[in-house]
């Protein structure tokens, strides 16, 4: 039996960043993870991250993961992989399966970071090949290269369906529609918003009849459902797919801390069974520690932080830390955290409707039945103005911890405060010099650099643009606005990419003025004829 | 389906292993060395990995990611075997599952 | 005493439902009739649920299925879902070989690092 000081189970970010922050304190620790590859899932998050500096915003989740296990390794952090954990015991001894051998293994104290595991629905049909977990596709997609599917409807409105959705056009696939049998969009608005401003359909309040396909997945039916989520005859509507994909929610994967007779409660705002826990971290078996989503559900970002408190209060559990140093480093995480956990998406805010931002301002009912933020709603907001010149138009509606905009701006021109969660202000005298940085740096693709008049009757837009092929410059092309509908013809006047912008590219079209506050999207038109013979790249 | 993404906007282009031979049922097929079984399964079109043991319903790729166990098929003579965290090696022997196929 | 473990009480007669044959543990291919029958024969908890039918025995080990049955037995009862104890956590937490399970590795043969 080998002795560890500390024993993490799971190597994704909450376990990485508690075996990092221990190590560095002394302690010995080794991380068993079942996959052969360390990091979670973060190395399939491919989006820029929310939040402020300390929670590493606008850096893409796979870039926090290749830094994650580099510290790791710096600290002298064990990681052993391919290594299933298939027990755990009250004191603190597990078993681990390497190879075709069974190890037991004793720690002082243990950190179980399990993550999640995908919630599924059921219908006729969902289990045939081409239904797939939304999980799946990511895999599929960012880790292995290879397409899920060519035409995909995704249910659930999530942030996991919403981003995995906009994944799934960036690698060329068409997402045919959203659904999700929730009235209103559960994600980010930011997250819907880039996703339908390329032209996908949200089906708020419907779900899925049926699945269909003898062999394997050939086609969908989606109906409406009321309010007691019963379908609502005469609403069917049928799509041709090969890829049905289910992003119905996680839950905590907490199985191996009910074994080792940890305290457990069903907290629906956790996501399920989790472990009950202190301040630090520690569950109700002295020296069994859960961190990151095992004991709650919420984003990679604060599974990080959490991990980090873990690693502390395991280091002060044994001896290699002050109480009074334990409690300064946590204070600090513990700020970290909390500016996480604000805003409308708040884990205290789940499943509550929210009417009006924290500025009283009412939230775009568009944005949560389609998606959107229509074009009479948005000129509401703080960071929608008009001025003379190119300046920033943030298109931010909801409170979000988020905030790189605000310093991605070299002059000033955005505003969010001291309030993380706030939403951001286009500020009046300030002067944009075009720089694009606000927009590269919005992880909601939310900014957009507008001048409104060039003074011959057109107006540019510069967006943000993540796809490939890249249009030159002079493509023609046509606007979408932010709904995905055509709104007036566009030509590409630059396409601008540098390393700062982290590939965001600049894409900025011209278009007649009158659309300056409506163009949102551009699509070239070759792109249109080749859609045609081959079958759909970009819807 | 079985499509390989030659270029990502972010991920730009994915290093992959030498490509290598494997049998599917008996016919020829080729992948990458060390990518998962299902995905080079996948690049070549299949959905079916298996059908099942009491309704004999077809199953494929449901979670990729060694969950589910959905995927599975005999590999080199061995049922069971999780395809979508498998990996490929040259030569192997990948053939579609009935029941237990024990 | 909660009212899972209330055996005194009558549950309302087993009425057939048009999903019924809804599959809902893909492993051991267990439908959601099955498992509601199996409440009206008596089979209120998860653990009991598991044994009688093997909803979340099969290869993936219920990673899939048991919210999904937690939530039919919870609707046959008339409790909410967060009321049902889930079924008994045990070794092994994952699919594993039988000669794997008992293959212990050789502690003296191992070096500092295992392996």
């Amino acid at each position: 039996m080998k002795r560890y000081d500390l024993i993490i189970i799971g190597a994704g970010p909450a376990g990485l960043s508690a075996a990092t922050t221990a190590a560095r304190r002394g302690l010995a620790v080794v991380v068993f993870d079942e996959n052969e590859k360390p990091g979670g899932q973060l190395f399939k998050q491919i989006h820029k991250f929310f939040g402020s500096k300390e929670h590493q915003a606008k850096v893409r989740g796979f870039v926090i993961g290749r830094q994650l296990l580099d510290e790791a390794d710096a600290a002298g952090v064990q990681v052993q992989l391919n290594a299933t954990v298939i027990g755990l015991y009250q004191d603190k001894e597990i078993v681990v399966k390497i190879g075709t051998e069974v190890h037991h293994y004793k720690g002082d104290a243990i950190i179980v970071a399990t993550g999640a595991s995908e919630n599924m629905v059921t219908f006729p049909g969902w289990t045939l090949p081409g239904v797939i977990g939304a999980g799946a596709a990511q895999t599929m997609m960012n880790l292995h290269g290879i397409l899920p599917g060519k035409r995909v409807l995704m249910l659930g409105s999530g942030n996991v369906g919403l981003v995995v959705s906009f994944q799934l056009l960036q690698c060329g696939c068409e997402v045919v529609a959203l659904v999700d049998a929730a009235p209103r969009v559960g994600g980010y608005g930011v997250h819907a918003s880039k996703v339908a401003r390329t032209g996908v359909p949200f089906y708020l309040s419907h779900t899925i009849v049926a699945a269909e396909g003898d062999e394997c997945v050939t086609g969908v039916t989606i109906a409406e459902v009321d309010s007691n989520f019963t379908f609502i005859a005469g609403t069917e509507k049928h799509f041709d797919v090969d890829t049905i994909c289910l992003a119905v929610g996680l839950s905590p994967m907490s199985q191996l801390l009910k074994m080792a007779g940890c305290q457990m409660e069903d907290n629906p705002k956790r996501g399920g069974q989790t472990p009950i826990c202190d301040a630090v971290g520690m569950t109700s078996v002295a020296g069994i520690f859960a961190a990151g989503d095992v004991s709650g559900i919420e984003e990679a970002s604060s599974a990080m932080i959490e991990g980090r408190m873990a690693g502390i209060a395991a280091a002060h559990y044994l001896g290699y830390l002050e109480t009074q140093e334990r409690d300064a480093a946590l204070a600090d995480l513990n700020t970290a955290l909390d500016g996480l956990r604000q805003g409308m998406f708040a884990p205290k805010n789940r499943g509550k409707a929210i009417a009006e931002t924290e500025e009283g301002i009412a939230i775009s009912a568009n944005l949560l039945k389609n998606g959107y933020v229509a074009d009479d709603e948005v000129a509401r907001f703080p960071g929608v103005t008009h001025r003379t010149g190119v300046h920033p138009v943030i298109e931010c509606t909801q409170n979000i911890p988020c905030n790189p905009c605000q310093d991605a701006c070299p002059k000033g021109c955005i505003s969010i405060g001291s309030n993380i969660t706030s939403l951001p202000i286009a500020v009046a005298d300030a002067d944009c010099i075009n720089c694009g940085m606000c927009v590269a740096s919005c992880s909601g693709q939310a900014i957009f650099l507008v001048d409104e008049d060039c003074g011959d009757g057109t107006a540019t837009v510069t967006i943000p643009y993540e796809f490939l092929p890249l249009p030159a410059e002079g493509t023609m092309g046509v606007a979408l606005g932010r709904d995905g509908k055509r709104v007036c013809e566009a030509a590409v006047v630059s396409v601008k990419s540098a390393k700062a912008y982290d590939k965001t590219h600049l894409l900025t079209m011209r278009v007649p003025k009158a659309f300056a506050m409506k163009a949102r999207f551009f699509k070239p038109t070759m792109l249109k004829a080749f859609e045609k013979c081959e079958g759909g790249v970009m819807q | 389906m079985g499509e390989r993404i030659a270029e990502h906007p972010i991920l730009g282009v994915l290093e992959k292993g030498q490509p290598v031979k494997f049998t599917f049922d008996g016919k020829e097929l080729e992948g990458f060395e060390g990518e998962p079984i299902a995905v080079a399964l996948k690049a070549a079109g299949l959905m079916v990995h298996r059908y099942t043991k009491k309704e004999h319903k077809p199953r494929g790729v449901f979670c990729a990611i060694g969950r589910c166990t959905d995927c599975v098929m005999v590999v080199d003579g061995v049922p069971n075997v999780r395809t979508c965290i498998t990996p490929l090696k040259a030569g192997m022997n990948v053939q579609t599952q009935y029941g237990t196929n024990v | 005493m909660n009212t899972v473990n209330d055996r005194s009480r009558e549950l309302a007669p087993f009425v057939p439902s048009p999903d019924d044959d809804m599959l809902i543990c893909r492993c051991e291919e267990i439908t959601k009739g099955e498992i509601r029958k199996a409440v009206h024969e008596g089979m209120w908890t998860m653990t009991e649920i598991r044994r009688y039918l093997r909803t979340g025995m099969g290869l993936c080990q219920g990673q899939t299925c048991a919210k999904l049955v937690k939530a039919i037995v919870a609707r046959e009862l008339g409790v909410p879902p967060a009321e049902l104890e889930p079924a008994t956590s045990r070794a092994p937490m994952r699919p594993i070989e039988m000669r794997i399970f008992a293959n212990e590795a050789n502690e003296t043969k191992e070096g500092q690092d295992d392996e």
